[in-house]
């Protein structure tokens, strides 16, 4: 047997290197053993059982109940809905706000330094704080926000105390968050050589023309990017719930995360609130998958 | 070193100078007064709820109520913030128990992350793809999946109801820093590691005194970025954290919300002013390079 530490040669640099490899990305390694991969099969593993998660002896095996049971849950359906509506809100209008955004102050705009502090500072503020304004700015009676809709004759609706206004209201709210996304897409439209558009215009191309064929492909790869983090954002929305809304009025605010988190810290059903998260896990790798799909074949990179 | 410097300075003029000239003529000049036009007011809007939580912060309880809202408290009760931070809650222990975590995860975080990085952007290892695929997995999974299992985790190891459940995750590395990192280190020329390793340099040599003052803004990046998801973080203290004194700032803040609504609303947005200071100023010295990093970690991909 050749052991290749002791056979009394130096160790070769390239089997030196990979031992040095190794070694920098060991805790790397734990961590992935210890809190974040293998907390996802755990989670997996869990989901097949009835636990509160405080004694293994009390561990159950229950084969898919909990999956039955939570595809039979009317709840759990319309948490599922729920969050598809504001995922859906918040990342389109979330990213056609940012690029708007980035498009003008793409201008050489005096200032430039302020507005991308003003428009980012929301996204560095802590989310209890925002969410706490907000809920303040959102009241139906004294808030602010009914206040300027009076102002130009708009009766405003309930926002968080409506069924029909609090997850658009929430949307609304994700709006002032844009601030990294408008910033990847700024750095984007700053990449592109100029010398596209010269060429566009000796060839007399529209603003919309020169938009759609120059600065619509030449920016995919950070419009894909941006797409992707604020879809898995969205769908971890949870201390607005928490904070806000509490999943009300009624149900009709409940999201995946908080009814995860009801369903874990509430009630103690651990077994059960590992296949909601394990369903969650699987939902937004699939839909992070058809993105890159779909990116494969119109994201133009290029090289 | 230097001339790579002046090389990258000699590329921004440049650009600089190419876009200044494109300003020069008359149809833009319309473009930036429409923009402005339109960038103003959204500034306003976006200034707006900052300028409402300190406005709150500063009026006394019946001028809260008022309708329509009163922009500007008459009297102005600069005796809230005082009163928020000492005569409830002991903010003075919050705001210890924010600043230790918080500086033990940013420096956590640079440490192993600089390490992983730095294999995966300069050393050539058999399963180096693998490990490196668990990064980019990691990039996009929803953080709320480990919440039940680390939860078990912690509890069975005794740590719950401790900080170290918020403090030691932080020595084992984060996906997005490690990414954001190898991205930036990528960029350094392969030259300058193959100079040292001939001069006798190892490698843990050539990452202290080559790369590591070569990646300064990188550096500041992460620790910028690390600074505010902790010194914010909400959902991780909720679940850590029962007794009282263990709490952090956004736990107290959260602690004003009354049961019956007779919250004191005066005193959050008071606390919420107080605890939105470091992060002004961190993001403000701060902000080229924080927008460099963000946009390093958006487009180069």
């Amino acid at each position: 047997m050749n052991l290749p530490f002791f056979n009394g040669k130096p160790l070769s640099r390239a089997r030196r290197e990979e031992r040095i490899f190794y070694l920098f990305v060991t805790p790397w390694l734990i961590g992935l053993v210890f809190f974040w991969g293998g907390p996802i099969l755990a989670a997996l593993g869990l989901s097949f059982t009835d636990w509160s998660g405080v004694n293994f002896s009390d561990i159950k095996l229950i084969g898919f109940d909990n999956y039955h049971k939570m595809f039979a849950d009317d709840l759990f359906w319309q948490s599922v809905t729920n969050t598809v509506f504001y995922a859906v809100g918040s990342v389109f209008l979330g990213t056609i706000f940012a690029l708007f955004l980035a498009v003008l102050l793409n201008q050489n705009i005096p200032g430039i330094a302020f507005f991308r502090s003003v428009f980012y500072l929301p996204s560095v503020t802590a989310g209890v704080a925002i969410a706490l304004v907000w809920t303040w700015i959102l009241n139906p009676v004294v808030g602010l926000l009914n206040f300027g809709l009076g102002l130009i004759g708009i009766d405003g609706p309930g926002w968080l105390q409506s069924p029909q206004w609090v997850l658009p209201a929430l949307i609304i709210m994700s709006l002032f968050r844009i601030g990294p996304n408008m910033i990847i897409l700024l750095a984007g439209l700053q990449d592109i050589p100029q010398s596209l558009y010269e060429a566009a215009e000796i060839d007399g191309a529209a603003r919309w023309a020169k938009f759609r064929n120059i600065t619509l492909p030449m920016l995919s790869p950070a419009l894909f990017f941006v797409l992707v983090v604020s879809t898995v954002g969205s769908f971890q929305i949870f201390v607005e719930i928490r904070i806000m809304t509490e999943g009300g009025p009624g149900t009709s605010s409940f999201v995946l995360v908080w009814y995860l988190w009801q369903q874990a810290f509430v009630y103690l059903r651990m077994g059960y609130a590992s296949a909601v998260a394990f369903i969650l896990f699987i939902v937004v790798m699939i839909l992070v998958g058809i993105q890159f799909w779909i990116g494969s074949r119109l994201v133009y990179y290029e090289s | 070193m230097t001339s790579i410097n002046r090389e990258l300075k000699k590329q921004n003029t440049a650009k600089y100078r190419d876009s200044r000239f494109g300003s020069i003529t008359g149809r833009k000049k319309v473009n930036v007064v429409v923009a402005l036009a339109i960038l103003i007011p959204l500034a306003i809007l976006f200034l707006l709820p900052f300028f409402w939580m300190v406005s709150t912060a500063l009026k006394t309880r019946p001028q809260i109520f008022v309708f329509p809202p009163r922009f500007i408290p008459d009297p102005i009760m600069w005796g809230n913030f005082d009163a928020a931070w000492n005569d409830f809650l002991p903010f003075n222990t919050f705001l210890f128990n924010s600043v230790k975590i918080t500086m033990n995860n940013v420096i956590g975080n640079l440490v192993s992350c600089t390490l992983a990085a730095y294999a995966f952007a300069r050393l050539q290892a058999r399963g180096k793809r693998i490990v490196f695929g668990t990064v980019v997995a990691l990039l996009v999974m929803p953080q709320e999946v480990l919440i039940i299992p680390q939860y078990i985790l912690f509890t069975q190891l005794g740590w719950n109801n401790t900080h170290l459940p918020l403090m030691i995750p932080a020595w084992f590395g984060w996906a997005f820093f490690i990414f954001l990192l190898r991205q930036f280190f990528m960029g350094i020329p392969q030259e300058l590691v193959d100079a040292a390793l001939i001069d006798g340099a190892g490698h843990f040599r050539i990452l202290l005194f080559i790369f590591i003052p070569l990646s300064k803004p990188a550096l500041a990046t992460v620790a910028i970025f690390s600074f505010i998801g902790n010194w914010n973080n909400f959902l991780g203290p909720l679940i850590y954290l029962r007794s009282e004194k263990l709490h952090t700032l956004p736990l107290g803040m959260q602690a004003f919300q009354g049961q019956f609504g007779n919250t004191d609303w005066q005193y959050m947005m008071a606390i919420a002013t107080i605890s939105l200071i470091p992060v002004l100023v961190i993001f403000f010295f701060g902000q080229k390079l924080f927008v460099q990093g963000i946009a390093l970690s958006g487009v180069k991909r």
